[in-house]
């Protein structure tokens, strides 16, 4: 007699109804769902603002003529690169990067000067470690200019002619241990995943554990309410709350970043019904299995931990090696970074998000069975 | 059969709980007619809210069969719900929401029509009325009590189930407790309660009495008494305190009770005790034989389970 048979949508209506008082009561929680996201949208917008200055860089001088030195020292000009290091072998740049004591490494080859009079174009190359995209990219951006100035001082009377409109030097970046190059842009579309998976999944493991921790459940189920009223009356409130959480980050990544939203946000808000949906489902199984709260806190935890780690936020996915790709791949949250980030920085529409979406609906189908499975309508 | 279908409207045998390797109710028979108030009485933790929440199907049965309004208890219970009013023991209702939104909400459970007529008429009853937007967690615990009965009701089930539904109730509220329920009563309502207070058993039709999972008697208040064989005397006089202790030992003497100024010597082999209280008939004492009241049988039952 459970399942979907005898579904009452009176009861689950009255189910609603009831998780919106508690939640007006619950003024704390409350504000935490909304203070959250605001909260860490700001803290990690701190870290995409940031402009660190005065970044270690060794030089790899294979010239030591006029043009080189004038190269170097307009880097320095530009604040971004701190000289730690005269380097003579390549070995001994790629044991520094490896090593994380420099950022940088600029090459200048052979000639250098030389080439650079007779409107050659030389090489330069300039080797980044990547690592941290965000400590670095404002200093790619200074070096181009501080070549281009150096050179144009120099080249002044009959080598004039040698100011090539892209620059009388060939800089080369090589962007060292970071292959998807991630920018700033991309860390506060996916924070939207994050927040939500963080929020919704406690706030919803904490459902059922608190309903049994006070001793409601019991006059809850000596009520005629089915599993599935009971479960999808708790999470139908908190979809709702997923929005609102969504629409502010929405709003903050506007007003405060400037994110600019390159395809449809109708579209976004209605492909994130099945990855809040699917969080939710995740939420209500662990307080179907949790017997106090705190385990339900402690389980939301294990699962908030690899979604943030191994689905592409805080690490590029391509980086991470076979074993946490296939764990990745497992979790909502990596699809649906890849949701947001085609729809808001690339314009995806419907059909180039379809690959991504199955498996959030795949999740939210499990994670609903197992709830539903695993609620007892008895005591025992 | 329905909700009203026959004549026994609980009706299980052999029905046991074991929670872990511990037997918490060791197969209980039980049966109880319609319209009738059936007592429910036992030391603490002997059993009786497992046997309640098994009959209501809020814990599954590992032995025994039964019907409860007639539906199977261990395969119907989606059946029987909607027509028992049950009352936990420890108030269950939601703290955070005030009087109205948790009667409320029991009702739109139970599908009751006209629901804001049955809620209204369900706080003026129980006279909830100057707590209606009070939260329930804010209510004193005789007002909490009132509210789980209105919720319990609000259905109007053919069949109430309440666990210890006046603990911790003052006297007046407990006497209007028990009016409401011969009211019912009279209307063809069954209920089960369970209780510590003998006044209340007493205002019940039948009892059944469990110590540690047994069903130790059953039957009306006379009943009991008389198959338990107890015999009572009570001794009054001056300075009785002092024969409390040597009245003990003396055989055929079971259970010595200080009542107010006097006391109750109780034992169930009547010769025995005659002869031991026979000294203690000489003033300034008087000795004479009463009838043993419910409270002195359930100890003596209990006395027995024990041993
Ligand atoms: N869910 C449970 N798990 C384990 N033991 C339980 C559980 N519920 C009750 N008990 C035990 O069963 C016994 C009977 O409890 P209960 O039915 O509440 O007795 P009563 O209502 O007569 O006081 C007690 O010893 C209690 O500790
Ligand atoms: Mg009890």
């Amino acid at each position: 007699m459970s399942g979907f048979l005898g579904f009452s949508p009176a009861r689950f209506g009255a189910m609603v109804s009831k998780e919106f008082t508690q939640m007006r009561r619950d003024r704390v929680t409350f504000a935490m769902m909304v203070g959250i996201p605001l909260l860490q949208l700001i803290l990690f917008g701190f870290a995409i603002n940031s402009d660190p200055k005065q970044l270690p860089t060794a030089i790899l001088d294979n010239d030591r003529s006029v043009f080189s030195r004038d190269m170097a020292a307009a880097m320095k000009n530009s604040d971004y690169f701190k000289f730690t290091k005269e380097i003579s072998t390549e070995a001994e740049a790629d044991e520094l990067l490896r090593l994380g004591r420099i950022q940088f490494v600029l090459t200048i080859p052979q000639n250098f000067g030389r080439d650079l009079v007779r409107g050659v174009r030389p090489v330069a190359l300039l080797e980044a470690d990547a690592t941290d995209p965000a400590a670095t990219s404002n200093a790619v951006a200074a070096i181009r200019q501080a070549a281009t100035d150096a050179f144009n001082r120099d080249l002044t009377g009959p080598l004039l002619p040698l100011r090539a409109k892209d620059g009388p030097v060939d800089l080369r970046l090589h962007a060292r241990y970071n292959p998807e190059a991630v920018t700033q842009y991309n860390i506060v579309p996916g924070l939207m995943g994050v927040v939500l998976t963080m929020t919704l999944v406690i706030i919803t493991s904490l459902a059922i554990t608190r309903e049994r921790e006070r001793g409601t459940m019991e006059n809850l189920l000596i009520t005629p309410v089915r599993p599935t009223e009971v479960l999808l009356g708790k999470i139908l409130p908190y979809i709702v709350v997923g929005y609102i959480q969504m629409g502010l980050i929405v709003v903050a990544a506007r007003l405060l970043f400037a994110v600019p939203f390159v395809g449809s946000l109708p579209l976004l808000f209605l492909v994130s019904f099945p990855f809040i949906a699917a969080n939710l489902g995740v939420g209500i199984t662990f307080s179907t299995i949790a017997q106090n709260q705190l385990q339900a806190v402690q389980m939301s935890f294990f699962f908030f931990l690899p979604s943030i780690l191994l689905s592409g936020f805080m690490f590029p996915f391509q980086g991470m090696p076979q074993w946490a790709q296939w764990l990745g791949s497992a979790l909502p949250l990596t699809h649906y970074l890849r949701v947001v980030r085609g729809i808001v920085l690339k314009g995806n529409t419907f059909v180039d998000i379809v690959p991504h979406m199955w498996p959030i609906g795949l999740f939210l189908l499990v994670s609903v069975g197992v709830g539903i499975k695993r609620y007892r309508q008895t005591l025992d | 059969m329905n909700a009203d279908g026959g004549h026994a409207v609980i009706d299980v045998t052999g029905l046991t709980k074991i929670f872990g390797r511990k037997t918490v109710v060791d197969h209980i028979d039980m049966r109880v007619n319609r319209g009738e108030i059936y007592g429910f009485l036992g030391p603490n933790g002997s059993g009786k809210t497992t046997f309640i929440r098994m009959l209501c199907g809020l814990l599954r049965p590992d032995d025994g069969h039964g019907t409860c309004l007639g539906f199977d208890v261990r395969e119907q219970a989606e059946l029987i719900k909607p027509h028992v009013g049950y009352m936990s023991q420890k108030f269950s209702l939601y703290e955070d929401m005030t009087v109205r939104e948790n009667l409320d909400f029991i009702a739109r459970m139970y599908a009751v029509a006209d629901r804001a007529a049955g809620v209204a008429r369900s706080i003026e009853r129980m006279n909830l009325g100057r707590f209606r937007d009070q939260l329930a967690g804010t209510l004193s615990g005789g007002w909490k009590q009132r509210l789980a009965l209105a919720a319990c009701m609000i259905h109007q089930p053919s069949l109430l189930l309440l666990d210890e539904p006046t603990a911790g109730v003052d006297p007046m509220a407990r006497r209007d407790f028990w009016d409401e329920v011969h009211k019912l009563a009279g209307e063809g309502i069954t209920a089960l309660i369970s209780t510590h207070y003998m006044d209340e058993a007493e205002r019940c039709h039948r009892l059944a009495y469990i110590a540690y999972g047994h069903l130790l008697a059953t039957g009306t208040v006379g009943e009991i008494v008389s198959q338990e064989g107890l015999c009572t005397y009570e001794i009054s006089g001056p300075d009785l305190y002092g024969f409390i202790d040597k009245l003990r030992g003396l055989p055929g003497v079971e259970q010595v009770v200080a009542f107010g100024v006097t006391l109750h010597v109780s034992g169930r082999d009547g010769d025995a005790l005659a002869a031991s209280l026979a000294p203690y008939g000489a003033a300034p004492l008087t000795l004479r034989r009463i009838p043993s009241n419910l409270e002195e049988v359930f100890i003596s039952l209990m006395r027995k389970a024990v041993s």
